[in-house]
């Protein structure tokens, strides 16, 4: 039973066949992590353990109150989310299904990449410049404690040069790659097929948070 | 003279110092293996020389049909089959580096992401190959078409429960040459590879049941049959393991003595089979499991030469142990004296276990997909059923049975040497048409990019957190908590010190970039 008030599901947001059980279940786990809230904030990300140890939490916490990404005209960082903003983060990891027409997945890629853009995007400009992926590449070597910051500053800067030659092709010498646009980071992405890569299945109603 | 009855009789006694003499007796024996060995490499060479005709015919196919004709040869000279594939050399000798081999490189991450799968064809699918086969031929057989035939029903199902894998062998042998994508890939080798522990413990159960006689068969007989699968299954991947954690750890103290690191390897894995197979569990699960969790350690451990030095006499090993087992298959069906013929156990064996295949690739797919994330489409199932070849597993089963228990045998014998011919050579010659035809999605023949590898752990990092913050345990969830155990324990107990610092695969990436950048700068 949910006393929330009711809220209009956008039909763009979901597909078919997200169930209105995986909604409930969704609910019922949004309801805990507000502590029976009407919204949640940042801090209460702070009470799932697991995610402690995710070298990339705070991008990916800042990921769901980014407006970008709650499809909200304004731009900047949101304080609070409601459920609605909750599924609308999740929608983003939905699988694909089988009877998607190219149009259909063609944007469903669209929705995923950019989601993934404005998480690397920190200062939302709309270009990923080398200072922001360096910063993204740190923090994602950060688990391995053998690994100095020097050898992640070189990957990240190696990764930039890949990133430029495949967007630009060959530079002159004294032209700049200022960052990576939405476009080109389209591109590097070309021929991998992140649809089913980056999704996570909602079947499994038995939660282990019902231990915290 | 007197001269004891025993000794031979020199009707030349030497007359004077010979020096030299032909001592052919002496070296029989591993002479004519060398020569055999010689002679199927010779082959590869000469069937390789023909583009035209590789890029048609499989090798597995050619080998076989060389086999017949030198088969023919060596019945011609001397009218008796001097040579053949005994089970014991395919199981000691020729399975093993082959098996090894497979688990040794075996994407690890590919496998266990579809293990769920691969172990429901594996079982499931190999259980109903078998009784669906056997009771199908049981049944006909009433029906009298056969003939008169001195089988009741448990040898129906003995022949169906050999029969029905899928051979991990043949798979590797052609699937090689077609490239279809990876996950098909896995799904169909991994199912050859697992469905061991089921083919051991049916055809155990069977030929005992066959042994001890129908009457005494009782539901205890039975209970114990199923309870034996868990045993000889779960046994032989603990075995595996265990010898797994063996090698390791033994690889993280050879620092000193690299000229014999990679015997270890194969020492190991290879005591791993025969330990399993000692205990009657399942050997190819222990090899497989052994070369699967030791892969990360060892590669870590041992030098690059010593781990450039495993690779290639893991792949020698491996493609001289295929090649010989197609030959010798060829050449063992020169027999006349197994020959046993029945047009219809013959026909019908043929057409059960490629329609039965059919039927439950697609029922378990159509189950599967409501758990898969990637599905599984026709065309997928398509491959699946065409890839299910049968091969020397199954050969070397039914040349195994006591002709004395199993009436019937060469005649089991004869339908097995069919039943593999057919597969791998019509079905290997077809099935790269078939693909090509079926626009089967292919490999993705793609050098790693840096940018993929970062963001692939970018990926890994952001699933696992929305799998946290939805409160569900997912793959992405359980292969965290995974990678957390092995890097606080396992990687701190097993691999060097040295190697755990380095040991990251995007470091590798960026170090392998670096330097094909260096030499190609270097060259310009």
């Amino acid at each position: 039973p949910c006393n929330q008030r009711p809220h209009p599901l956008s039909p763009l947001s979901f597909s078919p066949t997200v169930t209105s059980e995986q909604i409930e279940h969704l609910h019922r786990r949004f309801k805990q992590l507000s502590r029976d809230q009407l919204t949640i904030r940042k801090e209460n990300f702070d009470s799932i353990p697991d995610l402690e140890f995710n070298p990339i939490r705070g991008k990916i916490v800042h990921a769901f109150f980014d407006k970008r990404n709650l499809r909200q005209a304004s731009d900047g960082l949101a304080d609070e989310i409601n459920f609605e903003d909750f599924l609308t983060i999740m929608s983003y990891f939905r699988p694909i299904e089988m009877n998607m027409d190219e149009e259909q997945l063609d944007r469903f890629r669209k929705e995923k990449l950019k989601f993934l853009f404005h998480m690397y995007d920190s200062d939302h400009d709309g270009k990923i410049t080398l200072q922001e992926y360096r910063n993204v590449v740190e923090e994602l070597l950060s688990g391995n404690p053998h690994l100095e910051k020097e050898s992640a500053r070189s990957i990240a800067d190696g990764a930039m040069m890949e990133a430029a030659s495949i967007c630009v092709g060959q530079m002159g010498p004294d032209q700049v790659y200022e960052g990576i646009t939405f476009e080109d980071f389209l591109k590097m992405w070309q021929g991998i097929d992140i649809e089913t890569k980056m999704h996570v299945r909602f079947l499994n109603m038995e939660t282990i948070a019902h231990c915290y | 003279g007197q001269r004891s009855s025993g000794s031979p009789i020199n009707s030349s006694q030497p007359q004077s110092f010979a020096i030299v003499s032909f001592k052919w007796d002496h070296v029989k024996d591993p002479y004519v293996i060398t020569l055999w060995i010689l002679v199927a490499s010779l082959a590869k060479i000469v069937f390789h020389l023909s583009h035209k005709v590789t890029r048609v015919v499989p090798e597995s196919a050619l080998l076989i049909v060389l086999g017949l004709f030198l088969g023919g040869i060596v019945w011609a000279a001397d009218h008796i089959a001097s040579f053949a594939l005994t089970p014991t050399v395919f199981f000691f000798y020729l399975l093993p580096p082959i098996v090894l081999d497979a688990g040794y490189f075996m994407p690890n991450r590919l496998f266990f992401g579809n293990l769920g799968s691969i172990l429901l064809y594996a079982v499931i699918g190999t259980i109903w190959n078998a009784a669906t086969t056997g009771l199908s031929l049981y049944g006909v057989y009433q029906t009298g078409i056969m003939g008169q035939l001195k089988s009741g029903l448990l040898d129906f199902l003995l022949f169906g429960s050999l029969i029905a894998a899928v051979d991990p062998v043949a798979v590797l042998a052609v699937f090689e040459e077609v490239h279809v994508n990876e996950v098909l890939f896995i799904i169909v080798f991994g199912e050859s590879l697992l469905n061991d522990a089921v083919t051991v413990v049916l055809y155990n159960v069977f030929e005992s049941f066959v042994a001890i006689g129908p009457e005494n068969v009782t539901g205890i007989e039975c209970v114990k049959g199923i309870v034996s699968f868990f045993v000889v299954s779960l046994g032989g991947t603990l075995v595996g393991i265990f010898f797994a954690f063996l090698l390791s750890l033994v690889s993280r103290f050879t620092k000193h003595v690299r000229i014999i690191e990679p015997g270890f390897v194969f020492i190991i894995s290879y005591l791993s089979y025969l330990t399993a197979e000692m205990l009657s569990l399942s050997a190819i699960l222990a090899i497989t499991f052994c070369g699967i969790c030791c892969q990360k350690y060892v590669k870590a451990n041992i030098s690059e030469q010593s781990s450039t030095t495993v690779r290639y006499t893991m792949k020698m090993m491996a493609s001289g142990a295929e090649t010989i087992i197609f030959m010798f298959l060829g050449i063992s069906a020169v027999n006349p004296e197994i020959w046993t013929w029945n047009t219809a156990f013959i026909l019908l064996t043929l057409v059960f276990i490629s329609v039965y295949r059919v039927i439950g690739v697609v029922l378990q797919t159509w189950i599967l997909n409501h758990y898969r994330m990637v599905q599984l489409e026709i065309i997928d199932q398509v491959v699946m059923s065409y890839g299910g070849l049968r091969g020397a597993v199954a050969f070397a089963l039914v040349v195994l049975l006591d002709d004395n228990k199993v009436k019937e045998r060469n005649l089991f014998v004869s339908t097995t040497i069919i039943v593999v011919f057919f597969t791998v050579i019509f079905q290997g010659l077809t099935i790269k048409p078939l693909v090509q035809w079926l626009k089967v999605k292919k490999t993705e023949h793609r050098e790693p990019k840096l940018n993929e590898k970062l963001h692939g752990r970018a990926f890994d990092h952001i699933l696992s957190a929305i799998e946290d913050i939805s409160g569900q345990i997912g793959h992405n969830y359980l292969r965290d908590k995974w990678s957390n155990f092995d890097r606080k324990f396992l990687s701190k107990l097993l691999m060097r010190r040295s190697a755990q610092k380095s040991r990251d695969q995007i470091l590798n990436v960026f170090h392998e970039l670096n330097l094909k950048d260096a030499i190609s700068y270097v060259a310009e």
